[in-house]
């Protein structure tokens, strides 16, 4: 082998292992950071995931708001058509929050079933509904538990 | 009436641009002057149609006119006159036409600028651009016409979207698509490179400016949408990672590797078909930009089930314009290339290719995180997105040696370089920016930290080398050229200190208050001196009263955070209060009413955030010096007199 050649050949390793270490890099940062969606029936049938972060849209159930004093700490209640589970928000909730509503919460489920959300997002426009929440609340014979204010239009 | 002319002259530009886009090829393939000829007064035709197109809608706008599906749907008789003209652009359909009316102007542009450029070059471009302009003509007119009559008319409009209504509305989008748009030319350049086979330093030098030009559009563009979503949603944030953002961000990096490979290709005559296929792949990924954002597809994919003609059409627009240019880049490019002129490490050449290799697997992560849900989606594999964590861990990394590099940009020279010139050039930027990046993070900002001290010893670097190529060059004096580079990459480090600082140092406390109540953050007291109501517009508005004022009391300022509810669409909008200066914004919005007159509010500290949009702003003015360097006028005025010398002896 020639200098020159043994040159090129430690030239084209090096950029081989340049490579590669991004290309995992990426897709380990790909990989760790992917959040799924799942409907709150699924995370009360226990399909959703423990200890990791994802993300779960429903309806927030009427009446079921609480406040803490401080006005920051509040609990609900995020339901589909056949389950509900309880959420935990500390923090400002968007604008358009409010009982009826349908959002999207990403965060992560305790131990005691509660799901600790450090997002919630409500969309901008009263009539709005995200696709994913009007998936959740579609029954599978394709009729909507919606309440009928909502989901007017897409 | 008004509308329907309107109409009308948007199916005119259509023909036009047919005859735009087919006459001046025929010409070309046939050799015939005369269809060449056609390109021009085609093109500056269908620039005049469409500009009375735009005036139609701006008009109907402007008077209320909610016979129209397109006005009813996006203004309102409470909605100023500013943001009714702005409306035009607040949707798909609009925003549409903004693009062809663009890409028309940089077509009349380039015909007038052009008049140097071969006849037959000139009218390759100028067919590539019909092209590209007949495609979205027929999309707008065939899928998403904004004249479109609402019968019977609508009483009252559904008002524009809140959350665009704010002055940075009025000028984003467009600059934005200058940038898209303004990619076309280099496409249409590249695309004639192509059919001609010539990619020789002459075509550099025409291609090189109007790439530079619309990279500045794209680079102010995507600022201002940045300082924009600060200010207006209330998040304290400057950059999210959403896929809208995302859809603008790959074409600047493209476009960015773009305009430094024309630099290699024309100084040392290589990289000629890279340099194509970047001008390719920035045009792509512009037309996926404007699609991505307006068709409603990353709401969900299934949103093209609402409308399929609108997804197919795009997906067969973009087949076409993507596949039919790769395939032509496949059978042409090889013959572009003119021997292998091998790169030395050590060369201004050897420190591009670094440059663009950076960039495209940065652009190439950003699309995977930006697609991936849409496919997965697509495919059935569940739902799924991506998070900022991902874009941040790829990002960066690949970030930081980009900007090192930066840094020998100027004290490399082309061919090959010496150590020593290096070394003796910029060990003293090196030792002023360890400095200066220690100092401020440690010194000033009291708190340090390794990835905070490392961030602005990297944008320092950048900056310092810029100042250093400048005074190096101090006895020859410094052309356009080399100011608009040094600018720019000194606007980089301005920017990476930025970054740096705000992540760093940044803060955010939620708090509930109640009138008269304080917080203190970052040694800022805010009092929550209560609320009023205000009216707007077409809007009401609770204004609050935040009093700020520094650790021994001494008051700073008071801001004025906003809770509008605009009820004709029923959206409530946060307006930020935010008190600003070079070192520092303290910024309020308001969260939910409490018991009492109490409001839960959002306080922010943001160090140095200025700077991010500064650093910005510096990269588009270097770009437009670039861009305005006399050297491709004089160039001109060269072609010019050569071409006119020939036309004398081919008279005589």
């Amino acid at each position: 082998m020639t200098p020159k050649r043994r040159r090129r050949l430690t030239l084209v390793g090096l950029l081989l292992l340049g490579i590669g270490g991004a290309v995992a890099l990426m897709l380990t940062a790909f990989n760790e950071n992917l959040m799924y969606f799942y409907q709150p029936s699924m995370v009360a049938a226990g399909e959703a995931p423990q200890g990791a972060r994802f993300r779960i849209g429903g309806l927030v159930e009427t009446g079921s708001v609480e406040r803490a004093d401080d006005g920051l700490l509040v609990q609900f209640t995020l339901a589909d058509c056949d389950a509900a589970v309880p959420v935990r928000y500390r923090g400002i909730l968007p604008d358009l929050f409010r009982e009826g509503q349908g959002i999207v919460a990403y965060g992560q489920l305790d131990e005691q079933g509660v799901f600790a959300a450090d997002e919630v997002l409500a969309k901008h426009d009263e009539n709005y509904m995200s696709p994913e929440v009007e998936e959740a609340l579609s029954k599978p014979d394709g009729q909507s538990c919606m309440p009928a204010s909502m989901g007017a239009s897409l | 009436m008004i509308v329907e002319l309107g109409h009308f002259a948007l199916v005119l530009a259509l023909c036009l641009s047919l005859v735009q886009a087919v006459m001046p090829m025929l010409g070309y393939r046939t050799g015939r002057i005369d269809l060449m000829g056609m390109a021009m007064p085609a093109a500056s035709g269908q620039f005049v149609f469409l500009a009375l197109a735009f005036a139609a809608l701006g008009w109907a706008f402007l008077q209320n006119d909610f016979s129209v599906a397109y006005v009813a749907a996006n203004s309102n008789t409470e909605l100023p006159w500013y943001y009714r003209l702005a409306a035009i652009w607040g949707a798909h359909e609009g925003s549409l036409l903004l693009w062809v009316t663009m890409l028309a102007g940089w077509s009349l542009a380039v015909a007038a600028f052009s008049r140097s450029l071969p006849t037959d070059v000139a009218a390759c471009v100028l067919a590539v651009m019909g092209m590209v302009s007949v495609g979205f003509l027929l999309f707008t007119l065939g899928t998403s016409n904004p004249f479109e009559r609402l019968f019977p008319a609508a009483a009252e409009g559904r008002d524009l979207n809140p959350l665009l209504q704010d002055p940075g509305l009025i000028i984003h989008p467009p600059l934005l698509y200058m940038g898209y748009v303004g990619f076309a030319v280099a496409f249409a350049f590249a695309i004639t490179a192509l059919i001609t086979g010539q990619v020789d330093s002459a075509w550099t030098r025409w291609t090189r400016p109007w790439t530079t030009a619309a990279w500045s559009f794209l680079t102010i563009g995507i600022t201002l949408g940045s300082w924009w979503a600060y200010n207006e949603l209330g998040w304290g944030g400057w950059w999210f990672w959403d896929p809208v953002e995302n859809a603008s961000f790959m074409p600047w990096l493209v476009g960015t590797a773009l305009i430094h490979s024309l630099a290699v290709t024309e100084k040392r005559g290589i990289f000629q078909s890279w340099t194509v296929l970047l001008a390719i792949s920035a045009f792509a990924l512009s037309l996926l930009g404007t699609f991505l954002v307006r068709s409603g597809v990353l709401v969900s994919v299934h949103a093209f089930a609402t409308d399929p003609a609108r997804g197919i059409y795009i997906l067969l627009f973009f087949a076409i314009v993507v596949g039919g240019s790769l395939l032509l880049y496949a059978a042409r490019a090889p013959k572009l290339a003119r021997g292998d002129t091998p790169v030395k490490a050590l060369s201004r050449e050897g420190l591009l290719l670094l440059n663009n290799l950076f960039l495209v697997v940065s652009a190439a992560a950003v699309l995977l995180g930006t697609l991936y849900p849409l496919v997965a989606d697509a495919l059935g594999l569940g739902r799924i997105s991506v998070g900022p964590p991902y874009f941040n861990t790829v990002f960066v990394p690949l970030t930081v040696p980009l900007v090192i590099l930066c840094g020998f940009g100027g004290a490399m020279a082309w061919k090959r370089t010496r150590w020593q010139v290096l070394r003796d050039r910029l060990w003293l930027p090196a030792l002023a920016a360890t400095v200066a990046g220690v100092g401020l993070s440690w010194v000033t900002l009291g708190t340090g930290g390794v990835v905070a001290t490392a961030g602005c010893m990297v944008g320092f670097w950048a900056i310092a080398t810029a100042m250093e190529e400048l005074w190096y060059r101090r006895r020859t004096s410094w052309s356009r050229g080399v100011l608009g580079m040094t600018m720019a990459h000194a606007g980089v480090g301005v920017m990476v200190i930025g970054i740096t600082l705000v992540t760093a140092f940044g803060l955010d406390r939620d708090a509930s208050l109640a009138v008269g109540e304080s917080k203190t953050m970052a040694g800022y007291r805010f009092t929550f001196e209560g609320t009023e109501e205000q009216s707007g517009p077409n809007y009401v508005a609770q204004v609050g009263h935040v009093a700020i004022s520094d650790g021994d009391g001494n008051a700073i300022a008071t801001v004025h955070p906003e809770k509008r509810r605009y009820p004709t669409r029923g959206n409530v909008m946060t307006e930020s209060g935010v008190h600003s200066n070079l070192f520092r914004d303290l910024y309020v919005s308001l969260g939910e009413p409490l018991q009492q007159g109490g409001w839960s509010l959002r306080l922010f500290y943001r160090p140095f955030v200025l700077w991010i949009w500064l650093g910005g702003l510096l990269m588009m003015l270097g770009g437009i010096l670039a861009t305005t360097d006399p050297r491709y006028r004089r160039l001109r005025q060269r072609e010019r007199q050569r071409a006119d010398s020939h036309a004398v002896a081919a008279g005589a």
